[in-house]
């Protein structure tokens, strides 16, 4: 590295590594400051009751993990939450790739369908929701529009528990998998074309050749889209502002929605931080599996 | 079959069966419907948002209106501001950072990347109770720098860079040192150019990023001067006397504007920057 | 010459420092008063607001109001807080009545009387509408200032009554009235589906409240007026839910849980014949109905009666003294009968005092357009909005309740029990 320094190497070494730390401490101090220690204090603030008025919190225990497993809200918010996650996850993956496989052939019209299925990433959540909330609008909504020519029943689509959550989910997928598409996309695009050739020649099916040939090189995309797809299913919760509010009867409330209410609706920063806790807990483990995986995949480059 | 040198997407190999077309056609249909209903109901009078009859005359009143009802050009400015500021930084950040793990060796080298990793998953929507109350501690609430802070230190980009830069040959190191060149302007010469596909998919993935956030932004702004174009829509939007959809679709519309333009225009940029960059 | 033309420059110059300096002073002294309001979509009501900002700002050179445009109430008192407690608060803030216990509790606002002092102020004071001094008072104080209130009306389509069979210029008096004119009202088409219904009740949003205009006809009352104490698994409580479970169930009512953003639309659009909502939709219907359209009280049972609605101004203890009095003057010029009537023209809430209604604009739009004074004409038999302490937390049970109910997750009775019991639960500590 330093060729020709005249300096002792030991202290050449902590030289470099001082350098390396000035160089880190700009971005290690920020995510410290706004990742590490918010996830810290949030442990902490769990143990203690809400802070009212001019009277301070307490040490109160698990109280608030208590008050919270004793919740029934927070347990819709959860199932609804893997519900959610289960649903958008797969789907918005799996259309993602389908995309992507139609987009890299040759198809009619291509750079049209690649700007439609890319449009959603660009409207901001919160814009488009109230066009789908026009959608769902029963009587005269879109889709009831569509229903009716088809002589089939009216629905009301997010006024029904059994149907809110689907709805909601809906709009997340159709959200999501335009913005994976462009990473399979590439991905696809980055794929020798000889091997194409050399499955051609060999007489393989184009099922064959993309289960054996192309979906076995894409691991490394698929798994890099499903970290951001998991992240997501935790974080897209914009839509629910404007389309339920979590509605009917908390049938679409989900964890991170369920938070801002308890944490900024209630006010209740205790329960709020014990709510936290949990999202943390879930992110961190997927995030240590995902590190497992990553970390032989970096090892394979 | 195909033979010698074929054109990179050989049309004789695995020609498109029409089942295919037809599908991504209908999905793209599907998926392009909430744009197309948006434009329908922005350029019609307010009794056409519900009937879709193609007589209606067209107007342009709904933009004037949407316009006029709320600061949109303030929020437009903030949004640019914003997103502007948080790309610089994450930039800046992630450079010196991705050059440190990639470069040196130092102790507690691996346990400060374990610790940009867990950003990969925890973001700072989620810690939104804690983070806000810092931001009132720091007496930044209400301001574009709130907004922005708590995302200048991006494990994504970090992640990104570090793998570029791991992938960057040492010799271009010696090299720019033979010459006499300090580790930064080693940094600067070599390693910023050679990684440029990467700072461009990834500025790309930001800027839409930020540009659509709206839950902290949500919380961390009251007023209109600091308030981005995702809380202004939300505000416009939430109608004590019923949605008015001519409205609000003409100010999303204006809102998504510039990303729309933006990406019909470069989409091919776009899509190659992302294979250069080698996002596997 | 040269002279001349100096001492000309510098007495200029000399001018215009003294000018730039007192201007300079000026907007030093000037008191900024923010205020958050939670009124809709933009045009006429935007407009009116910044209006009487620089009217105001005219009539007292010394004042600064920002009006800030903050979205629903539930919004705005969300920012509300968040900047309270970030210590920057808005100088005064139009919020829900009913966010009166919620704000004592968090320590956020001054009470009224601090700033009345002269005869003209406490008389200001006296001068609204009893009723809706009901959720503007607690503890012998009053901590809100009534500005857009309003009572809950049945909104009903005249042409379709006509089409009916049924007086057009009458509308349902008691629940028998309703329930029948609502079978005739509801219109199928072939295939059975329904494309009319006769009447509509939202549920999302504000569900509590709807509820309130089935309770209080029926004769019981959902809170207390310390706000420690509801009342919820009462029999007459669960008589009234199940009166609006039975109209969905009869088919003359929207099945499930109904939007509360969407039925004006869907009034205008003649999906429904007469719809229940806030007063405050009045004016958006009237520009935007193409049909002649009527407004009724709320229709009795045992009695007659609506709650009340909408929203007060408070004032924030965070912001400076000398804010809070420019607030407090700010506060006292905006509910002038003038003022208070323009406002009710412009949004269709009531005016807040009864002296409004006797200036001369007014009565002629009384007179012109009488379905502008029936939620006036409900103040007598109205009672307060239900208001408790921890209220959105409470509030979000009854409406949860409600929403059970309707989409027959639960039968009304269980779901006003389980509410209750977790209301006693979050108001314990209160008591």
């Amino acid at each position: 590295m330093a060729a020709g320094s005249n300096i002792a190497p030991r202290a050449a070494v902590s030289q470099h590594a001082l350098h390396a730390w000035l160089l880190l401490l700009p971005a290690l101090a920020l995510l410290v400051a706004f990742t590490h220690w918010p996830a810290l204090a949030t442990l902490i603030d769990s143990f203690f009751s809400t802070p009212r008025g001019s009277r301070p919190g307490h040490w109160v225990g698990l109280e608030n993990y208590q008050a919270m497993v004793e919740d029934p809200v927070f347990w819709q918010a959860v199932r609804n939450n893997l519900w959610f996650a289960g649903a958008t996850i797969p789907l918005s993956m799996g259309l993602a790739l389908a995309m992507a496989l139609w987009v890299n052939e040759r198809m009619h019209g291509r750079a049209f369908l690649r700007m439609a299925y890319f449009t959603p990433t660009v409207l901001p959540m919160i814009a488009v929701a109230n066009i789908w909330l026009f959608f769902y609008t029963p009587q005269y909504g879109l889709l009831e529009q569509i229903t009716g020519a088809f002589g089939l029943p009216s629905h009301n689509w997010l006024g029904d528990p059994a149907t809110a959550l689907a709805c909601i989910t809906l709009v997340a997928i159709w959200k999501e998998a335009g913005f994976f598409m462009i990473f399979y996309l590439a991905a696809l695009q980055t794929l020798n074309p000889s091997l194409k050739e050399a499955a051609a020649i060999e007489g393989a099916s184009r099922w064959y050749y993309f289960r054996r040939v192309q979906w076995p090189l894409l691991m490394p995309t698929t798994l890099f889209v499903l970290v951001n797809a998991v992240v997501n299913a935790f974080r897209l919760v914009d839509h629910v502002f404007i389309l339920t509010r979590g509605g009917p009867d908390n049938a679409t409330s989900l964890l991170l929605y369920h938070l801002y209410e308890v944490g900024f609706k209630f006010w209740d920063a205790g329960y709020a931080a014990a709510i936290t806790v949990v999202l943390v807990v879930v992110l961190a483990s997927v995030a240590l599996l995902q590190f497992f995986v990553l970390d032989k995949r970096v090892h394979y480059k | 079959m195909g033979a010698g040198n074929l054109p990179h997407q050989g049309p004789a190999l695995y020609s498109v069966s029409w089942l295919d077309t037809a599908a991504a056609w209908l999905l793209a249909l599907l998926w392009i419907l909430p744009l197309v209903y948006a434009v329908w109901t922005a350029f019609h009078p307010a009794e056409f948002s519900t009937r879709f009859d193609l007589a209606a005359p067209w107007t342009l009143e709904n933009f004037r209106h949407a316009w006029q009802a709320a600061p949109f050009a303030r929020y437009f400015l903030n949004t640019t501001l914003l997103v502007g500021m948080i790309l610089a930084a994450q930039l800046v950040l992630s450079t010196l950072a991705a050059y440190a793990f990639a470069r040196y060796e130092f102790r507690g080298k691996n346990v400060a990347f374990a610790l940009v990793l867990v950003q990969l998953m925890i973001m700072p929507d989620i810690l939104l109770v804690e983070n806000y109350q810092t931001m009132a501690k720091l007496g930044l609430v209400d301001s574009l720098l709130a907004i922005g802070l708590p995302y200048f230190a991006s494990a994504f980009a970090i992640f990104l860079l570090r793998q570029t830069f791991l992938g960057i040959p040492k010799e271009l190191d010696e090299a720019a040192r033979v010459e006499g060149a300090s580790a930064l302007q080693t940094l600067w010469r070599v390693y910023v150019p050679l990684a440029k596909p990467v700072y461009t998919a990834f500025a790309l993935v930001s800027v839409s990023f930020h540009w659509n956030n709206f839950l902290w932004p949500l919380i961390i702004t009251n007023s209109v001067e600091s308030r981005p174009l995702t809380v202004g829509l939300q505000v416009f939007s939430s109608v004590e006397q019923g949605v008015e959809w001519s409205t609000i679709t003409a100010a999303t519309l204006m809102t998504s504007a510039p990303l729309l333009l933006a990406f019909l225009l470069f989409q091919r940029q776009f899509v190659q920057s992302f294979m250069r960059a080698g996002i596997k | 010459m040269h002279r001349k033309t100096f001492i000309q420059t510098l007495a200029v110059a000399g001018a215009v420092a003294t000018i730039g300096m007192s201007g300079q002073a000026l907007a030093q002294a000037q008191v900024e008063v923010p205020f958050y309001y939670p009124v809709a979509v933009g045009g006429a009501i935007a407009k009116t607001i910044d209006g009487f900002a620089a009217d105001f700002m005219k009539a007292h050179p010394g004042i600064k109001v920002t009006p800030i445009y903050a979205g629903t109430y539930q919004e705005t008192i969300v920012k509300a807080l968040t900047a309270h407690k970030s210590g920057k608060p808005p100088a005064t803030s139009v919020l829900l009545s009913t966010d009166m216990f919620t704000l004592i509790d968090e320590d956020a606002i001054a009470p009224i009387d601090q700033f009345v002092k002269t005869a003209d102020d406490q008389a200001w004071l006296k001068s609204f509408y009893p009723a809706f001094m009901a959720n503007s008072q607690t503890g012998g104080k009053t901590w809100g200032v009534p500005f857009q209130r309003s009572t809950v009306v049945m909104y009903y389509n005249k042409d379709l009554f006509k089409q009916a069979g049924l007086d057009p210029n009458r509308a349902p008096q008691t629940w028998k009235e309703l329930s029948e004119a609502a079978q005739k009202l509801t219109r199928k088409d072939a295939s059975g589906k329904v494309t009319q219904y006769g009447i509509q009740i939202p549920s999302t949003g504000f569900g509590y409240w709807m509820l309130q205009t089935l309770t209080t006809p029926n004769g019981v009352l959902l809170a207390n007026d310390t706000g420690t104490k509801v009342t919820l698994d009462n029999p007459k409580v669960i008589e009234a839910l199940d009166y609006w479970v039975n109209l969905a169930r009869s088919g003359v009512h929207p099945s499930g849980v109904v939007e509360w953003g969407t039925t004006p639309k869907d009034f205008i659009e003649q999906k429904a014949a007469i719809i229940v909502t806030t007063t405050g939709n009045l004016t958006n219907l009237k520009a935007n109905a193409k049909f002649d359209f009527g407004v009724g009280q709320i229709a009795g049972n045992v009695r007659k009666g609506s709650p009340t609605g909408g929203g007060n101004f408070y004032i924030f203890k965070k912001s400076t003294p000398a804010q809070q009095q420019a607030a407090f003057e700010f506060i006292k010029w905006v509910t002038q009968p003038e003022r208070a009537a323009q406002w009710s023209m412009d949004t269709g809430y009531v005016a807040v005092s009864p002296a409004a209604y006797d200036t001369p604009v007014l009565k002629k739009y009384g007179q012109d357009f009488p379905q502008a004074l029936v939620a006036r004409d409900q103040l007598p038999v109205s009672v307060a909005e239900f208001s408790t302490h921890d209220n959105q937390r409470v509030t979000k049970l009854l409406n949860d309740a409600v929403q059970a109910a309707l989409n027959g997750s639960k039968t009304s009775a269980q779901a006003l029990k389980d509410a209750q019991r977790e209301a006693d639960r979050l108001l314990r500590s209160y008591q």
